[in-house]
């Protein structure tokens, strides 16, 4: 048995701790907005916060994780009003979606150390892959969650 | 090879095509338009609405990013005067559209089709439901039709101004008779189309909500992942289950098909984790010989042969070349691609055999609804009025989620597990290495110019894989053995340089044992790399500029030409550059649609390339929403800049080297710059916007590339190359 604390709930999770936490959040908690791309800490879609810093949860073993503090996007906040939520709402980020999660907990992550980032910042903290290419409206909402840009796009 | 039945997206496109018009656009007998007042009413077969207002569009084209959920929502609402705030949108079921003969028409989201293929019928389905709700009100109120108006979802009668919410008329106008004369309105009429509205399906894509396929849990589930023969074509010899029965988790060791093994565990982690233990024995076959450097042999005797058929062609090019004062050949090449889409490959399906009679449930992410039906019907052996596909938003398709392969290996493994739901999904390394890949070409290029510098002739050869010939022998040997596709950009209507005098387009076939299919932008990102390089070099070698010297060759051609000019005015081509910083520029025409873009970058001493602007134009003919088709043509250039910087796919022993994005490279924000979008629609048409933009990513940003460094990148990617300054 591993004891989880997950978005301040804590889950005992009967796995091996060697399973990634991936697949605990997604197959034994049933938190399925942390996603699968890669497996191999490459594409950073599966980004969950761990005592608030932005790791890649594909290559973190449970039972290393016991009192850490996991959040998931669906702990982000909670009712989808993180200043990065209203701002990829605005800008109209996501397209298909699916690496907006990890996106979103890498971006609100770089906000809480960095409150004003430059595009350098960006650059260095957004290495998470998106296919469908929403990188310049990320590095848009970006800036305006940060206060820096207002939101151009999207409007009615 | 692993047995594909015929069943293929063109197949589908065309039977559904025929079908749809055989059978007219009747109603479907399930449609819910006997409502009782109080209760949500189906009015036509595209818009529902509740008591309260609420519409729902129905859409049977699939989501994947590319905005179509919004756009036709929009086309919907406007023809029928919705307001706007109470739209929604849903998936109407294959089975449904089965079962009603194709009223809604065909399901294949592919080529840039969503809207513009969509868009005759579902505005007449929104102009239908307005004039039964304007109806249902004139009953009502026992006056002329023609004295009631709509706008806003009300209907108001003019002369006493007394109004009916449509929530109110749709129980009443979902009785009346489908009207069968209803004429659309004229764009100057539109409220809804062209603007910039907010998405539809946004909210559950940020809070972690949405569940995309492999998302879905249902009771009882279990989880499969498979191995597939790495060598394409290859077959399972044995597999020794027994050594892995016992691990954690593992319920099934199954054959999927005669290249395929499936685990099937409680956990898909624990059915991953077992099959890596897995003793596989595979028959290679004769493919495990053919590498890289025997294909790109192979493609080279292409580009010389007499062999070859014919895409486009005027004057007599070949006559032109052999008399020129001065020639100028130059051999292009492009690798194997995979779609890589974020969300891995999968699908959950579910057989039941009981008294009630074999049946069969899928939940798939699928570009092609009608099509995922009839794929998993014949693999499981189940009645096509038997199978139920519920559709899921894709987490990216870019043409892999056309196929049914893993339709089928869903079916296959759960009707090995009778009465147990069972989620496949797919490694990244099983999707990067079983793909069906853009296909390999290369190009040989020849150009006659006079002594002005005029362009006399143009020969495009290209040698290299037929995506028909793969997927759709048949149709290949109606056309003569000629794969039209293969010419895409260049065609009649496409070709946007038809003042060349003399000119051929043809192609040299050299089908590989790899399987390939339509990569998003198919074949047009190849031949714009070629075709926008070459012209590049063309001017270079005429001491042109680059913008001049295209607008002389595209006279004949001039909504080419003016999307080319709206691009390089927004980038203020010709005005001075920052030190260091050099301009790019290409147009294309496809998918409907014409797209210009410039690329401004600079190279370092040591090589490294930043792209600091791109300006992109497009003339799509009507813009339905204008912040989507801003969204795609941004998106356009990271997936086209993949392609031209970053990915490669290569054949080693017959099998794909890269299987995951640590060697497959893609695109990330650091490299990714402002996109400035320039949307110059025309009307009169509906084009494509999905694709088209992607094809001038790449020559926009090497011809910049040649300009800061006077290095012609004819490979791609540009990460072999070295731009070093020696």
């Amino acid at each position: 048995m591993i004891t989880l604390n997950i978005n301040g709930t804590s889950h005992q999770v009967d796995a091996p701790a060697d399973t990634p936490l991936l697949w605990i959040l997604r197959e034994y908690v049933g938190l399925t907005g942390t996603k699968y791309g890669c497996g191999i800490a490459q594409c950073g879609a599966c980004t969950v916060h761990i005592n608030g810093i932005a790791l890649r949860s594909c290559q973190l073993p449970a039972g290393s994780m016991a009192g850490q503090k996991i959040t998931t996007i669906e702990g982000l906040s909670p009712d989808g009003t993180h200043p990065v939520q209203m701002a990829w709402k605005e800008l109209e980020v996501a397209q298909c979606g699916y690496c907006q999660s990890g996106q979103i907990m890498a971006a609100a992550a770089l906000l809480h150390q960095t409150p004003s980032p430059s595009d350098e910042d960006i650059d260095n903290a957004m290495s998470n892959i998106c296919r469908c290419g929403t990188y310049p409206r990320i590095r848009s909402a970006i800036h305006a969650a940060a206060g820096q840009a207002a939101p151009t796009a999207g409007k009615v | 090879m692993t047995y594909q039945p015929h069943l293929n997206r063109r197949h589908f496109v065309a039977s559904l095509a025929a079908g749809a018009f055989a059978l007219g656009w009747k109603l479907p007998d399930a449609s819910p338009g006997m409502a009782a007042a109080g209760e949500a009413a189906a009015v036509g077969i595209w818009a529902v609405v509740q008591p309260d207002d609420t519409i729902t569009v129905r859409i049977a084209r699939s989501e994947m990013g590319q905005g179509t959920l919004t756009g036709l929502a929009q086309l919907v609402a406007d023809e029928m005067d919705a307001d706007w705030k109470f739209v929604r949108a849903e998936y109407i079921t294959p089975q449904a559209n089965l079962a009603s003969g194709h009223a809604w028409g065909d399901m294949a989201t592919g080529g840039s089709r969503g809207i513009r293929g969509s868009v005759d019928y579902v505005r007449k389905g929104g102009a239908v439901a307005r004039a039964m709700l304007i109806s249902a009100a004139a009953k009502q109120w026992r006056v002329p039709e023609s004295e009631c108006v709509a706008a806003k979802s009300i209907v108001t009668h003019t002369s006493t101004g007394r109004t009916l919410r449509y929530g109110e008329l749709a129980a009443a106008a979902a009785l009346l008779p489908v009207p069968t004369n209803v004429t659309v309105k004229d764009p100057s009429a539109w409220t809804i189309i062209g603007q910039p509205v907010h998405r539809l399906d946004t909210e559950g894509k940020l809070t972690g909500k949405q569940v995309f396929a492999i998302d879905v849990q249902l009771p009882g589930m279990l989880n499969a992942a498979i191995a597939q023969c790495p060598v394409f074509g290859g077959k399972l010899v044995s597999f020794d289950a027994a050594k892995i029965t016992s691990m954690p988790g593992v319920r099934h060791v199954l054959k999927v098909d005669d290249a395929t093994v499936a685990v099937v565990a409680d956990k898909w982690f624990q059915a991953k984790t077992a099959l890596a233990k897995l003793l596989i024995v595979w028959n290679e076959g004769e493919n495990a010989k053919i590498s890289s450097p025997q294909i790109a042999e192979y493609l080279r005797t292409g580009l010389d042969t007499p062999e070859a058929g014919v895409g486009n062609a005027h004057g007599d090019a070949k006559a032109a070349l052999a008399g020129a004062a001065r020639k100028i050949e130059a051999v292009y090449t492009t690798p194997f691609l995979s779609h890589a889409t974020l969300e891995p490959i999968n699908c959950t399906a579910r057989y039941t055999a009981d008294v009630a009679g074999n049946r069969l449930e899928i939940w798939a992410p699928t570009q092609g609804g009608d099509g995922a039906l009839m794929a998993a019907a014949h693999a499981a052996g189940v009645e096509p009025s038997k199978v139920a596909v519920t559709k899921l938003h894709l987490g990216g398709g870019f043409g892999r989620r056309g196929e049914n392969d893993f339709v089928m290996q869903a079916a296959r493994i759960a009707k090995q597990v009778p009465g147990v739901p069972v989620k496949l999904i797919w490694s990244r390394e099983e999707d990067m290495t079983h793909g069906f890949y853009r296909p390999i070409t290369m190009a040989k290029m020849s150009a006659a110019l006079d002594d002005h510098g005029n362009v006399m002739a143009l020969h495009a050869r290209i040698s290299g894989q037929s995506i028909t010939a793969w997927k759709n022998p048949a149709a290949l040997a109606a056309n003569g053995g000629v794969d039209f596709g293969q010419f895409q950009g260049w065609g009649k209507g496409e070709f946007g340089y038809e003042a060349i005098p003399n000119v051929l387009i043809d192609h040299a076939m050299r089908n590989t044992h790899i399987p390939v299919g339509y990569w998003r932008g198919v074949n047009t990102n190849q031949n714009a790399f070629y075709m926008e390089c070459f012209i590049d070099e063309l001017a270079h070698a005429a001491g042109a500029d680059p913008l001049e010297f295209r607008r002389k060759l595209m006279a004949k051609n001039p909504k080419h030409l003016d999307v080319l000019n709206a691009c390089a005015a927004k980038a203020e081509w010709g005005k001075k550059l920052p030190d260091g910083v050099y301009r790019g520029i290409c147009q294309n025409m496809g998918f409907g649609s014409y797209t210009a873009a410039v690329a401004e970058v600079s190279v370092s001493n040591e090589g490294a390339l930043k792209i600091h602007r791109i300006v992109a134009a497009t003339d799509p003919g009507h813009v339905v929403n204008p912040d989507q088709v801003r969204a795609q043509v941004e998106g356009s250039f990271v997936f086209g800049l993949s392609a031209g910087l970053y990915s490669e796919h290569t054949i080693e022993n017959g099998r794909i080297a890269e299987g995951n994005f640590d060697s497959y490279e893609v695109m990330r924000l650091a490299a990714m710059p402002k996109v400035e979008t320039v949307i110059v629609p025309s009307g009169g048409f509906w084009g494509g916007v999905g694709e088209p933009t992607i094809a001038v990513a790449t020559p926009a940003v090497l011809n910049a590339v040649f300009a800061a460094t006077g290095k012609r990148i004819r490979d791609l990617p540009l990460k072999n190359q070295d731009l070093k300054r020696t």
